[in-house]
């Protein structure tokens, strides 16, 4: 059976940490906090673009297959945000 | 006569090797095809909300107000954890214990399950609150707060649609990845069926359950946070 190119697999155990730390910011975040909301909000998204890179990239290996298989993995993004720009550009017209 | 014993030699083998250009067996491929559709399907789910809450006639409910984040909040530790469980049991599996498989594929359905349950009870207690699909319920707890004017009432009713349905749709997917598990579990799993050579079940239900982690970091953040 063929599986992810062979690799040092990566210590899932810290991944987990960095996950638990990224998700308690998170909530410190969520807090009231002496700065504007669109920092807070720009600070969560990283945030949250962040974890989700590590799941993708460590978790579901990503980062150690083939460009072939991550093109396919990618392919949805530029629709997103074509969709994403189409639908919020209606209210900047 | 020698080359009908060679086409019968022939059928004895598999059909088809796995497909080689993309360098992954189909089943791998076939899943992460399904994905690349689904980010589509929550796109479209997430890119309605953002539109919906821009655009609404009036300002957007603060989340804290309405939903319970701290019990959220576990709630996506556990599908974390569930996370990390899936990878360690394929890593299990791929080092060729079967009894760490075991171990940890148990550990993530009910890691999954929990998930479920703790978002189940999360609903009923919403709705008892007065918060519904709808919008608030008259007489409830939270249409007292909207006569008060600490919640909007122009756009509670777009807050309860749009919540209802994208944690709904997600709760479906996650009950999804718990049922498919549990029937690795016990089909394939509990008698011993995955070895170090054949895995592909497990590689391939873990890659749909991160998938599903991976879209409730996203949904937590822009749901209960933003």
């Amino acid at each position: 059976m063929e599986t992810a190119h062979a690799h040092k697999r990566p210590n899932y155990i810290a991944i987990w940490i960095w996950l638990a730390a990224l998700t308690a910011l998170e909530l410190g975040l969520a807090f009231e906090l002496p700065i504007t909301q669109n920092l807070k909000l720009l600070l969560l998204m990283i945030l949250a673009i962040w974890k989700a890179l590590l799941v993708a990239l460590y978790f579901m290996h990503l980062k150690f297959e083939g460009w072939n298989l991550r093109f396919v993995a990618l392919f949805p993004i530029p629709l997103v945000l074509i969709l994403l720009a189409a639908g919020l550009s209606e209210h900047i017209w | 006569m020698s080359h009908a014993i060679a086409v019968d030699a022939n059928a004895m083998r598999a059909p088809f090797p796995a497909e080689r250009g993309i360098d992954v067996y189909n089943k791998k491929l076939g899943m992460w095809i399904f994905l690349a559709s689904e980010v589509m399907f929550f796109a479209a789910l997430i890119g309605a909300y953002v539109i919906l809450r821009f655009g609404a006639p009036g300002p957007w409910a603060k989340p804290g107000v309405v939903l319970s984040i701290q019990i959220t909040a576990f709630n996506t530790f556990l599908l974390v954890c569930s996370s990390v469980s899936m990878v360690k049991a394929y890593a299990a599996i791929q080092d060729g214990n079967p009894n760490g498989l075991r171990f940890w594929l148990g550990l993530t359905i009910l890691g999954g399950a929990c998930f479920v349950g703790i978002q189940v009870f999360e609903y009923i207690h919403l709705v008892q609150h007065g918060f519904t699909p709808a919008g608030v319920r008259e007489g409830s707890h939270l249409a007292e707060l909207v006569e008060k004017g600490e919640l909007p009432a122009a756009t509670m009713g777009l807050y309860g649609s749009t919540f209802f349905t994208m944690t709904g749709f997600h709760g479906f997917h996650v009950s999804c990845g718990v049922i498919s598990m549990l029937y690795l579990f016990l089909t394939k799993a509990l008698p011993g069926k995955y070895t170090a050579q054949d895995f592909g079940g497990i590689e391939v239900v873990g890659l749909y359950w991160h998938f599903v982690d991976l879209v409730w970091i996203i949904l937590f953040t822009i749901v209960y946070l933003v």
